[in-house]
């Protein structure tokens, strides 16, 4: 496998009131071009920083981040990225929100031809009737499209999603779980995306890859998802692949977050999303 | 419908008109009884009545309606907030950008923001030889603090997602600026712009008394010194009410840059 993404020997700290404290330690990670992964951890475990780092918002203290061969040593359109909280402009419009990506990306392009390409991704994500309206004249889900539009537009080498879901209802995830699945079938971009949803990685990832629970969180071992596209939620439950994988991952994490508590002889909060799981697994169904 | 329409009727017209009459009893009954070189309301109408019904006549340097020298006034408080504008928007975006800036001359502004009009007009004075540009200097010294503070907590206030995604794009320092940093930081702003017409509304008194400008102060000034009290008083009725229609007008434009 060539890595098209790579993360060496990464640690990541943060000066605390106990002193420094590593969030990260030791990452190493390797995606391949075109390749989905998911990444699953717990709430606060580390996720957002390993996201940053990958974004090139944040540096390491230690360890190399690579895309495509080259170093990351700053934040650049080549790494689309989807914000856990949509991050939209509220004073501009959907068009004008995906535009202000597509006229940086794109400044070489005559004007019709941005516009062209900005009304294209509006398209793409089912969002041209609502293509004037403000961020907050829209819901939580229409505001992740917009999101997820933005970051393709730019046309990036790879699609970083953290936690792209995590603020939606059931509903509205299960909506955009299959969009998201559909944008990448036909793209097949390589996308990094960060979740505490066990069911939701192993709908969309070739691969998952569990962060064990923090501080000082590093990558486990990664379990492959050998379940033929197009996936069908309610078909999945039954697939015994599914509950392979699953029970693999969460096993891990439990195992990594028992560890913890013993280490710290206090409590780990594992995600209300990740427990449901966790409990699921517990009793055996 | 009529219920609610009735409703607002006395909430928004009958009650206001109520507290009205009340105090101005109060002013009657004050001046009948323990203030007797207080004009009377009645007295204040009638020798105030040529200035308010003739308001742009000019009958002299300092004998003119009403209304001409809320306009005097209202020149001079525009051009002193234009300058307070002018210099504190910049002022307070590099207070809000740069920990540097801040740290140098936060206490100075601090030191200067409570200064009195009254202390800063003799040294407008001083520096510019001339009551007029004494008086605009002073208005803007006055006015430009909240403006500049806010303006700073404005850019302060920024969440870190918008300036994420200027650094994803990449985004130059102009395009930053313009697409992020001033929309992001608009709604303080316009509170600041409005505090500051408050302010500077609220010296031009101070300013056109002691420079004997004609305008609605120094008119109060004047006539305070002639001995005719009635007309201190429509002079104080005339700058609450032009102070409360600037801050209406501001505060409406201040709603609709108010961006969710």
């Amino acid at each position: 496998m060539k890595a098209f993404v790579e993360i060496r020997g990464v640690s990541k700290g943060f000066a605390s009131a106990a002193g420094r404290m590593n969030v990260l330690e030791d990452v190493n990670l390797e995606v391949a071009e075109g390749e989905f992964v998911a990444i699953v951890g717990y709430s606060g475990s580390g996720k957002t920083t390993l996201m940053s780092l990958l974004a090139g918002l944040l540096q390491p203290d230690s360890g190399s981040v690579s895309v495509a061969g080259k170093p990351v040593l700053g934040p650049g359109p080549d790494r689309g990225v989807v914000f856990q909280n949509y991050s939209l402009l509220p004073w501009l419009t959907v068009f004008e929100n995906i535009h202000l990506a597509v006229d940086q990306v794109f400044a070489h392009e005559p004007d019709a031809a941005r516009r062209a390409r900005t009304d294209r991704y509006v398209q793409l994500v089912n969002l041209t009737h609502a293509k004037d309206r403000k961020p907050g004249q829209l819901s939580g889900g229409m505001r992740q499209r917009v999101s997820v539009a933005r970051a393709l537009a730019m046309d990036p080498k790879v699609l970083l999603l953290d936690e792209p879901l995590g603020a939606l209802d059931a509903l509205t995830r299960g909506t955009l779980q299959t969009e998201i699945e559909r944008i990448w079938q036909a793209d097949r971009k390589t996308v990094v995306m960060i979740t505490n949803d066990v069911d939701e990685a192993i709908l969309l990832a070739d691969r998952i890859i569990p962060l064990s629970a923090g501080p000082r969180a590093t990558l486990g071992p990664a379990v492959s998802v050998d379940i033929e596209r197009p996936r069908d939620r309610k078909a999945l439950n039954h697939h015994p692949e599914f509950k392979h994988v699953r029970s693999r991952v969460i096993e891990y994490l439990l195992a990594s977050s028992a560890k913890r508590r013993a280490a710290r002889g206090g409590q780990v909060q594992p995600s209300p999303v990740l427990s449901a799981a966790l409990s699921r697994v517990e009793s055996g169904t | 419908m009529l219920k609610i329409a009735s409703g607002r009727l006395y909430k928004g017209l009958l009650l206001p008109l109520l507290g009205i009459f009340f105090v101005v009893g109060l002013w009657a009954l004050t001046s009948s009884t323990w203030a007797p070189a207080l004009p009377s309301p009645s007295r204040t109408w009638e020798v105030s009545r040529p200035y308010i019904l003739a308001p742009f006549e000019k009958r002299g340097e300092l004998d003119q309606g009403i209304l001409r020298f809320t306009w005097y006034s209202l020149i001079r408080v525009a051009k002193g907030y234009s300058l307070a504008i002018l210099i504190g928007t910049p002022l307070g975006l590099l207070l809000g950008v740069s920990k540097w800036f801040t740290s140098s001359f936060d206490p100075i502004i601090q030191i200067l923001r409570p200064v009195s009009p009254l202390a800063w007009l003799p040294l407008g004075l001083v520096i510019f030889q001339k009551p007029e540009p004494a008086g605009i200097f002073t208005i803007a010294m006055c006015s430009m603090w909240p403006t500049v503070l806010n303006t700073a907590l404005g850019v302060r206030s920024i969440p870190q997602d918008y300036l994420n995604v200027a650094r994803v794009l990449q985004l130059s320092r102009r395009k930053t600026l313009f697409r992020v940093l001033l929309p992001a930081a608009l709604p303080y702003m316009f509170t600041g712009f409005r505090l500051s017409l408050g302010i500077a509304w609220l010296v031009i008194v101070a300013a056109e008394m002691l420079t004997g400008a004609p305008g609605v102060g120094g008119f109060l000034w004047q006539e305070y010194n002639s001995l005719i009290y009635e007309h201190i008083i429509l002079c104080i009725i005339t700058i609450g009410v032009v102070g409360f229609a600037l801050d209406r007008v501001m505060g409406l434009i201040e709603r609709r840059f108010k961006t969710g």
